[in-house]
């Protein structure tokens, strides 16, 4: 950077900034500013342009028209070296580490800069950034052997290390615990002392309330207003980001439950490489029941679900399903026994549906089985899709076109609807509003109440622990594949769940078998 | 200062670049088969400029081409004759591949058909016509579907890189035609060059319109492949199990018998143009009786986009451009190989036009930015 | 004894082109691009450094055409999959055509227009890359033989395979390609320019292919062309990488290994007498052979590259 260093000099300033994709506008005309020395919050629903702006500055995207200027100064970011280069370094949500390489490696590739740099010296270097800003990193450890806090720690790493003054971190929070998001805010704040200007994109008021000195809220594309934090509430900011006002508490309906739906016991599962996923897990569901599933990335929630599925095999253990043991079934009689699994990961589309295939196909999958004799009668699904596009309010131009091109909400409703149609006595659910817009997502916790009321054992792993709290009957925490603990849901605390996520049993609460 | 140091290092000053490219939503089908027979003009004025360098007038070629392959009723039967395998084999791979298995062993799951088949035409020739040559279809089938069987047990099993594997596989088969026609199949009146002996012609297939039966055999496939890969259960589970294996367990499919099951009809398939290569165009087992059909055979199948009426298309053209650049040699004194060198090029533009359908350029605006 | 010795100097020999072709194609996976062309890319090295051979008559010249031509190769392939984001599969199958086809092409219109209409190297051509002899060291009984007589070639071979196994291991330029391979994604975040890194690896990698067919086009046949001379030579170098697992070093050994089966037919004790075909057939036997086991074997971590075949967009979502 150039120029001379005032307090509150502005660091960074986007003016007009519009980007398109295709016919959809994902920013109009977006100012924004940052001071040095300033946390600023970009908050927003998803899809509502907040990372598409961010890549715009960090090299990935261009804007169609609109400037940017640093430190005064127009400039054009043609690539992440340009921004690298303009003291810009971003955080993305899925973090652009190299898993087959140390974290020394990570932090240095494409910096040209010290080419001659001795191992000791590049350590030296890493341990002085580490010190100054409160990170801890083992330069020697493979990227690949680290929890997700480590990586987040290695990416902060990196863009220091290249010299990073603005530094934007895209939904830095969603795969924290409570107790490393404090951490993690720590280090932003030692930042913020440090003269750096800092934007975290999120959707959750609490951390904006918690971290920010001013927010810019974004809507469908467009910047809605910039406040200062000290002047604003959560629900004012929710009024803002939304357009009207919402009541953000969820219902908990109470039902009758029918205990024995489903009881798994000491349930061992090995993944492809041997260890344990999942280490002597036991828990009941009852019927007319949501039990939440809490725990950071990776923690067996997937090999959960694909093991009561049939997808996994399953080491030792039993998983008893209306008293009977269903271990060693296959997924097409798990299926018809009426046990239904969705599993929402990161791509959206890697399970449950057949991106190039249109919705009609997909309503097919898993009963294309039914009809008789050799070949395939796609009626009675051509009418599903049709009945699930008016029940659930799915947009897409027809029932053949492929899922791929719906956008993220309108896949989910599509997959949920079919699993739910398909009227199962056990609705496995994992990650069901990922992305989703708060509309979007309500409606989707609606079906799940729905579903409870009707008696259906509901099986959820979600990741914001505000919903699990409120939405669930009981929440059940994994860690590295173990149970910590399973709690009622209304008596329990957040920050309790932090601990026992990450490995802390709960103190004296109502566990049960 | 350091920014305008930067920035004049910077290719393009501090402007955008001149071109950018952009990610593009679905285009229409007329707009991609447009594009397509665009990249096939463009590749033919490529190879035309080849042509040009070696002396030679484009046009007056290509008319040769054209000529070689339509001059005469014996020519177009010649003509047909290439076609057969081609299409059968690309509709064989397009089995496999709309599986997303990387079959390249078409070549091998052929010479493995004819193999198996050529044993009945040698020692059973007695039998009478149709039921030797319906003996010889089934062996030929049997023979390539578990040439292709092999590879699949391996992936599903293990996981085995099929493409590498298919390939080996390929050769082995070849050298296994040498094995036979040097060793135990070898024609005892023919002491001075090893080859086996002609079929008898109980071994021969039936002729229709000059051409062996064979052209029939593979339009009435393309039909069936198309109701099989369209409308049947089974070809929704290949579909699904195409696009992602993870879905297709989820559903309830039994992956590994999805593609072993899948991968034997491929072979059969190629296995039978094996047969029919052998008792309708050889009337006999050579070195030769594949000679690159399985390899274009993926190329066909790929630029068709495994739609099996294209695929019947894209194999006639491929097969006049054969046949045509046979011809060649005689007239202007340039190799046969020609057509591969041509045949690449025409895949080199489709490939590279594919682009267009996917991605659009966006240049600078002028006095922009 | 000497038998033995000889067989195993006759591996080398013959397990050098394959040598090539490998650490050309470990080049290429190491930027993540799978290129399935090396065949092709062989084949034209092999006509290009013997048509440059025959008609210059210098050694020198010969090697640089068949590198400059294996380049040129890999340049259609990197222009394709690279900058138009073709699919890495079909495009390498089809180099592998047109790079098979255009080299019988040429050989044909060379053949046409050669005396007799057998193009022959001229014998001082043949003789630069007979056999070294350094004094003292070739001499060493045993030792000598088996370290220090080969062509020149050989010891070229080697000698890019440590150069290479250094580059990738222990220099930044090395890290930077294995992290393109591994995570365009994150390399590009990083500041590392993709687009360049791909583009200089995959076209040297075609040039050291390119070398490998020049290889058995100059030393197979005793100076005179053969048809077809990298038959099937390109695929085995394109598995043989996994066998390596991605590692320049280990190559060395894989591919005289595979050289061993190529020649084992002139060293079988009297009395073993199999088909010729089983012999020609040997080497992709073995490969098979090769590719289950180490499929069965537990896969180490990380030993491919983890974008190996993947199409790099910075703006894919």
């Amino acid at each position: 950077m150039s120029g001379v260093t005032t307090a509150h000099e502005i660091a960074i300033e986007l003016k007009g900034i519009t980007k398109t994709f295709g016919a959809v506008v994902a920013n109009d005309n977006i100012d924004l500013d940052v001071k040095k020395g300033e946390i600023l919050a970009l908050l927003g629903e998803n899809g509502s342009g907040k990372t598409t702006l961010m890549n715009m500055l960090s090299g990935i995207y261009h804007p169609d028209s609109g400037s940017i200027y640093i430190g005064g100064r127009a400039v054009t970011i043609n690539s992440p070296k340009d921004a690298a280069r303009l003291g810009i370094g971003m955080i993305h949500q899925h973090f652009k580490l190299v898993e087959a390489m140390t974290a020394g490696d990570n932090v240095v590739i494409g910096t040209g800069l010290d080419r001659r740099l001795r191992k000791k010296t590049r350590c030296a270097k890493i341990r002085d950034f580490s010190a100054r800003f409160g990170l801890s990193v083992d330069p020697d450890k493979y990227v690949c052997d680290m929890s997700v806090s480590e990586k987040q720690t290695v990416e902060i790493l990196k863009v220091l290390y290249r010299g990073a003054r603005i530094l934007i971190l895209d939904e830095p929070t969603a795969v924290l615990t409570p107790q490393e998001t404090e951490r993690l805010f720590t280090i932003l704040r030692k930042m913020k002392a440090d003269g750096c200007a800092v934007i975290i994109i999120t959707h959750k008021l609490g951390e904006v309330l918690e971290i920010s000195d001013r927010v810019t809220i974004l809507r469908k594309g467009r910047s809605i207003q910039t406040v200062s934090t000290a002047e604003v509430d959560a629900a004012k900011l929710t009024e803002l980001m939304v357009g009207h006002a919402v009541d953000l508490s969820l219902e908990r309906p109470e039902t009758e439950k029918v205990p024995g739906m489903l009881k798994v016991r000491d349930l061992t599962v090995e993944n492809s490489e041997g260890y344990n996923a999942l280490a002597d897990v036991s828990f009941d569901l009852a019927g007319g029941e949501i039990l939440g599933v809490a725990g950071v990335a990776n923690s067996g929630q997937k090999e959960l679900c694909e093991a009561i599925a049939g997808l996994m095999k399953v080491k030792s253990g039993s998983i008893l399903y209306r008293n009977e043991d269903i271990v060693g079934k296959s997924p097409a009689d798990i299926i018809k026994a009426g046990i239904s699994m969705s599993f929402i990961p990161e791509d959206r589309l890697g399970m449950g549906l057949v991106a190039s295939m249109g919705m009609a196909d997909n309503m097919l999958l898993k009963s294309y089985k039914d009809a008789k004799g050799p070949f395939l009668d796609k009626k009675p699904s051509r009418e599903l899709a049709k009945v699930l596009i008016d029940k659930l309010d799915i947009s897409t131009p027809g029932i053949n076109t492929p899922v791929r091109m719906l956008s993220g909400g309108n896949v989910q409703k599509v997959l949920l609807g079919r699993e739910i149609e398909s009227n199962p006595s056990l609705l496995i659910t994992a990650y069901p509003v990922r992305g989703l817009d708060i509309n979007s997502s309500y409606t989707i916790y609606n079906l799940l109440n729905e579903q409870k009321k009707k008696g259906v054992a509901v099986l959820f792993i979600g990741e914001d622990l505000d919903v699990l709290l409120e939405l669930c009957d009981r929440i059940m925490v994994l860690c590295h594949g173990r149970v910590t603990g399973i709690v009622d849901a209304h008596d329990v605390t957040k920050n309790d769940i932090g601990l026992m996520m990450a490995g802390e049993k709960p103190a004296q609460r109502g566990e049960e078998s | 200062m350091a920014e305008k140091m930067h920035a004049a290092q910077r290719r393009s000053g501090s402007r955008q670049p001149l071109v950018r490219v952009i990610k593009k939503n679905n285009m229409p089908l007329y707009q991609s088969t447009l594009l397509r027979v665009g990249a096939f003009i463009t590749a033919l004025i490529a190879g035309g400029l080849f042509i040009l360098c070696l002396g030679e007038n484009p046009l007056s070629v290509y008319g040769t081409i054209l000529n070689g392959a339509f001059r005469s009723s014996i020519a177009m039967q010649g003509t047909v004759k290439i076609a057969v395998p081609l299409l059968i084999c690309s509709l064989g791979l397009t089995f496999a591949f709309k599986m997303n298995f990387w079959n390249i062993g078409a070549e091998g799951q052929l010479i493995m058909g004819a193999i198996f088949a050529t044993p009945i035409a040698l020692y059973l020739d007695q039998l009478p016509r149709p039921l030797v040559l319906l003996l010889m279809m089934v062996a030929g089938m049997i023979g390539g579907g578990l040439w292709a069987l092999i590879p699949a047990i391996f992936k599903v099993r293990f996981g085995t890189n099929e493409t590498l594997f298919t390939l080996m596989l390929n050769y082995i088969a070849q050298y296994m035609i040498m094995y036979f026609r040097e060793g135990p199949w070898r024609d005892p009146n023919s002491p001075a060059f090893p080859q086996i002996k002609r079929f008898a012609q109980s071994a021969r297939l039936y002729e229709v319109l000059g051409v062996h039966i064979g052209w029939i055999i593979a339009i009435l496939l393309v039909v069936l492949v198309y109701i099989y890969l369209n409308k049947t259960k089974q070809g929704y589970e290949i579909s699904v199990v195409g696009e992602s294996q993870a879905t297709a367990r989820y559903a309830g499919m039994s992956v590994g018998k999805i593609v072993i099951r899948t991968m034997f009809i491929s072979g059969a398939i190629c296995g039978l143009a094996g047969m029919i290569q052998i008792a309708g165009a050889d009337y006999t087992l050579s070195d030769t009786v594949a000679g690159g059909v399985g390899f274009t055979a993926i190329i066909i199948a790929w630029v068709s986009r495994l739609n099996p009426f294209v695929i019947a298309l894209v194999s006639a053209l491929f097969a006049i451009l054969e046949k045509g650049c046979s011809v060649m040699q005689s007239t202007f004194g340039i190799s046969t190989t020609a057509s591969d060198v041509l045949q690449g090029v025409i895949l080199f533009f489709i490939l590279g036009f594919e682009f267009f359908t996917r991605y659009a350029l966006v240049f600078r605006k002028r006095g922009g930015k | 004894m000497d038998l033995i010795i000889n067989f195993l100097v006759a591996a080398i020999v013959s397990g050098t082109p394959l040598l090539f072709g490998t650490l050309g194609e470990i080049l290429t996976e190491k930027a993540g691009h799978l290129n399935l062309g090396v065949e092709g890319m062989m084949a034209i090295g092999a006509i290009a450094g013997f048509y440059t051979g025959y008609k210059t008559n210098s050694v020198l010249l010969a090697l640089l055409m068949s590198f400059a031509a294996g380049m040129l190769c890999a340049l259609i392939y990197a222009f394709l999959t690279i900058t138009l984001k073709a699919t890495h599969n079909v495009t390498g199958l089809t180099l592998t055509i047109f790079g098979s086809g255009l080299s019988s092409f040429i050989a044909f219109s060379m053949i046409q227009n050669a005396e007799n209409g057998v193009p022959v190297l001229d014998r001082s051509f043949t003789s630069s890359l007979a056999n070294i002899h350094i004094p003292f060291l070739s001499d060493i009984p045993v030792l000598g033989k088996l370290l220090f007589q080969y062509n020149p070639l050989v010891y070229l071979g080697v000698v890019i395979a440590i150069v290479m196994a250094v580059y990738i291991k222990r220099t930044r330029a090395g890290l930077n390609l294995t992290a393109v391979g591994e995570n365009p994604g994150a390399a590009d975040a990083a500041g590392i320019n993709v687009t360049l890194v791909k583009y200089v690896h995959v076209l040297i990698g075609g040039g050291i292919c390119g070398l490998g067919g020049a290889y058995m086009a100059l030393t197979i046949g005793n100076g005179s062309w053969v048809n077809n001379v990298v038959n099937g030579y390109g695929w085995i170098a394109v598995a043989l990488v996994i066998f390596a697992s991605w590692n320049p070093a280990k190559a060395i050994g894989g591919a005289f290994v595979f050289g061993a089966f190529s020649v084992i037919r002139y060293y079988m004790p009297t009395g073993v007498n199999l088909p010729t075909a089983f012999y020609n057939m040997l080497p992709f036997l073995v490969t098979a052979i090769v590719l289950v086991i180490s499929s069965v074997r537990k896969k180490k971590k990380h030993v491919e590259p983890a974008a190996i075949g993947a199409i790099y967009f910075r703006e894919e979502r």
